[in-house]
């Protein structure tokens, strides 16, 4: 079935809409670098939200990292949190908002590192919510600094001979470790790096979402990020790294799906 | 009249209910009254103390130095407590198990028999009710009715069977307290 | 009048923040004050009221950011070392202007430290504590009777001021028992339409933070903070005066080292000697007025009674400014002083004067 064309008209010329932003994004332009996976996450998110009419019972919670900003593009009520602290803001949230939606977006720093007591615990509680994990294998905010995900041999500005295992520890694989939680209800990793891929992370977050809303316990929803800032690399090399280092090492897929969801009659 | 006691012996032998119990018959008294116990580790199997102050008026401190009445219920806390009651005042002890009791004179020394008494009673749980009946046959702080009203207001209904043997306990204090002068 | 109970200070307080409208306690065990979590524990779920013991403190102050952040009342309580740690939450929660309540029930420090009472923790709750220039209003109870007072009035406060209340006890006062009477409980209407409860299409998305990346903008939710604790100042005052008209020598003193006061001020009167005692009862905003005109008044001399090395002490030298001698005596590390040894301060400083 063929769309209709839809036009704007601007400086007096006349412009097929080709795309549109998702109307649960703010009208301000993103702060992220060419290439970055952020802003194609919150995007993903907006577009399910609006799609399900889920923006009046959402709240979205943003951390310290690079989408500290987050609550600038996402229309919907959120707080910002102290670094590594998300999952605690979001607990509170969902505790006194039981019927509500709540994610949070956080960073490999801010969840694998400062904050991985309070991600641990709010899994192992079974918390319903939703979290969006951007492994970037870096701290990308503060300038590119080793994180607990920077793999073997990796160069950053604080492992300036790369990562050596033996001294400062190995990448950490959360999303295996909170699997493991009988709390978590479904825990997979996607990415972003091709058309196939991100249409499979699209699906990845509608069914954390739809999880969610049947509370089902805490989602994890892992994105294999690049950081081509960080990674001192312009965005199509990164893509290389991303896929030829990061997919390895963090392989694709469903790591926990705890239970198929019941088809509601009648629609969304 | 204010009655500034302490009550003082090993975790586990009943210090903070006793206590309690006197602390929720002076309210039911229309009193003032304050309970202050010692808290943590001390708590476990070690010396436990508490407070209890019984008053006409508001109760300004509830942390003191000097006591009207000490209800002692183990040997240490008599070398601990012995010399913080005030002149005039009184020591009740347990004297089945405290070997040396207080030695100073310018104090009313009531030695009580309450763990043998408890066991004659038929429950060795009942000895600190037999303390607080001499307690209240020396200083008339609080009633035994009132007593005996806090337990049914404390104790679960499927322990209400047990008050006719505090009841038991608490009068046989206060006759063993009576014989003392 | 409704029933009298004896009741821990630690369980009145629990019991009083059920009866004014808590909505979420979020918490982690620590002596002295596991009696609050305990109380909780037991009552909130069974009235479908949120509760949860957090995996430390950190985050139980950060649940509180979730949970206030959304317009709820919300709860949590600790002992020093644990408020150590959540000093970083209050301080987004005093920027982000979430209303909430907050108990730390002192024990003695630093470190680890003791769990006996203590007043240590003066400094941390009426000076900061956490980064940023930021205030909470502090509330000191001295009895258990104010134990149960303190929450209701600590969650109105909260709400009407946007802002963390802080009720600060002690190991005493959270472990003793008295008589406590549950009075009827006024709940004062607050705007609560900035919080996050989901955005609808009638207004802009709801946002609560604490990161304002201008400096130009930063100023200015400095400039309205402070605009905030200025008024504040001006329209919250709590203290109380005991024997204070003809006193000569004015013991200031708060929380239960005010009751060890109140009975020094007996004594010494026995003995004829003109003493009388303030109790702040606000720590912040702080009776500085009151105490200054009690120099107007006649007093000589003023002695802080702290379970410190002496911290209000700072505050009454502010109050005093010079004109008369303020003087410190207290004990630390969970020693409580004699009320006898109070009255020695006090001949001493008349001695002197």
């Amino acid at each position: 079935m063929a769309k209709e064309k839809k036009y704007i008209e601007k400086d007096g010329q006349k412009f097929e809409v080709v795309w549109e932003k998702p109307k649960g994004l703010k009208d301000k332009p993103m702060h992220y670098c060419p290439g970055c996976a952020h802003g194609t996450l919150e995007k993903f998110i907006m577009e399910v939200l609006d799609e399900k009419d889920l923006k009046e019972k959402t709240i979205g919670v943003a951390p310290v990292g690079c989408s500290v900003f987050a609550y600038d593009y996402m229309n919907v009520d959120m707080h910002e949190a102290a670094h590594g602290r998300a999952t605690a803001v979001a607990t509170g949230i969902s505790r006194v908002f039981p019927d509500h939606l709540v994610f949070t977006i956080q960073g490999d720093g801010d969840l694998a590192a400062i904050g991985t007591a309070e991600t641990i615990h709010s899994c192992n509680r079974g918390e319903n919510i939703i979290i969006f994990f951007v492994n970037n294998a870096i701290y990308g905010m503060t300038g590119g600094q080793m994180a607990p995900t920077t793999l073997g041999g990796q160069v950053t500005s604080s492992s300036p001979d790369g990562r050596n295992l033996a001294t400062m520890g190995y990448p950490i694989k959360i999303s295996d470790m909170v699997a493991m939680l009988p709390g978590t209800h479904y825990v997979t990793r996607v990415a972003f790096n091709n058309p196939t891929n991100s249409r499979k992370a699209k699906k990845a977050i509608e069914k954390a979402i739809d999880y969610s809303l049947e509370k089902k316990g805490t989602c994890l929803v892992e994105i294999v990020g690049n950081c081509p800032s960080g990674w001192k690399m312009t965005p199509l090399e990164s893509y290389d790294w991303w896929e030829e280092n990061m997919i390895p090492y963090y392989p694709l897929g469903v790591i926990k799906d705890k239970g198929v969801l019941v088809e509601k009659k009648g629609g969304k | 009249m204010l009655q500034e006691v302490i009550f003082a012996g090993f975790g586990g032998q009943g210090v903070l209910t006793i206590a309690k119990n006197i602390a929720y018959s002076a309210m039911l008294e229309e009193r003032e009254t304050c309970w202050f116990p010692t808290y943590g580790p001390e708590m476990r199997g070690g010396t436990a103390g508490c407070t209890v102050t019984v008053s006409d008026k508001p109760v300004s401190s509830p942390i003191l130095a000097k006591f009207d009445t000490g209800v002692i219920l183990n040997q240490p806390s008599i070398a601990k407590y012995e010399a913080k009651i005030k002149s005039g005042g009184l020591m009740i002890w347990e004297s089945t198990n405290i070997v040396n009791g207080p030695t100073r004179t310018d104090i009313t020394n009531v030695p009580i028999p309450a763990y043998k008494e408890a066991v004659k009673l038929g429950n060795r749980v009942v000895m600190g009710m037999i303390l607080l009946g001499a307690f209240v046959q020396k200083t008339e702080a609080v009633k035994i009715e009132t007593i005996l009203e806090v337990l049914k207001k404390t104790l679960p209904e499927r322990r209400h069977n047990l008050i006719p043997l505090n009841e038991k306990a608490l009068r046989r204090g206060y006759e063993l307290a009576e014989a003392i002068k | 009048m409704s029933e009298k109970l004896l009741m821990k200070g630690n369980e009145a307080l629990a019991e009083a923040s059920i009866r004014a409208g808590i909505d979420a306690y979020f918490g982690y065990p620590i002596t002295p004050q596991s009696e609050i979590l305990e109380y909780f524990s037991k009552w909130l779920p069974r009235k479908g009221i949120a509760f949860v013991q957090a995996e430390s403190e950190v985050a139980s102050i950060n649940m509180v950011y979730g949970a206030g952040g959304c317009g709820k009342r919300v709860m949590t309580s600790t002992s020093s070392p644990g408020f150590s740690l959540m000093m970083e939450g209050v301080s987004y929660i005093a920027c982000a202007e979430i209303p909430c309540v907050l108990v730390n029930v002192q024990r003695g420090g630093p470190g680890l430290g003791t769990i006996q009472p203590s007043q240590g923790d003066y400094f941390q709750a009426t000076k900061g504590g956490g980064h940023g220039d930021y205030r909470m209003i502090v509330l000191a109870p001295n009895s258990v009777q104010e134990m149960a007072d303190f929450p209701g009035l600590g969650f109105n406060l909260a709400e009407k001021y946007r802002m963390p209340v802080l009720i600060l006890a002690d190991g005493a006062l959270g472990q003793m028992m008295e008589k406590v009477e549950f009075k009827e409980y006024k709940r004062w209407e607050a705007d609560m339409s900035w919080a996050t409860t989901g955005k609808t299409p009638d207004r802009e998305a709801n946002i609560i933070t604490s990161l304002f990346i201008e400096p130009e903008v930063m100023e200015q939710v400095n400039l309205k903070l402070q605009a905030k604790y200025k008024k504040i100042e001006r329209e919250v005052l709590e203290y109380e005066e005991y024997h204070t008209d003809d006193a000569e020598i004015v013991i200031v003193s708060y929380g239960i080292s005010s009751r060890l006061s109140k009975k020094a001020v007996d004594l010494a009167r026995e003995q004829g000697i003109k003493a009388g005692l303030l109790r702040p009862i606000t720590l912040w905003p702080f009776p500085t007025k009151p105490i200054s005109d009690l120099i107007e008044k006649g007093a000589k001399g003023f002695l802080s009674i702290e379970l410190s090395a002496g911290q209000m002490i700072e505050d009454v030298r502010l109050a005093s400014n010079g004109r008369v001698p303020v003087k410190h005596y207290g004990k630390m590390g969970g020693i409580i002083p004699a009320p006898e040894e109070i009255v020695d301060e006090i001949k001493k400083m008349m001695e002197e004067k």
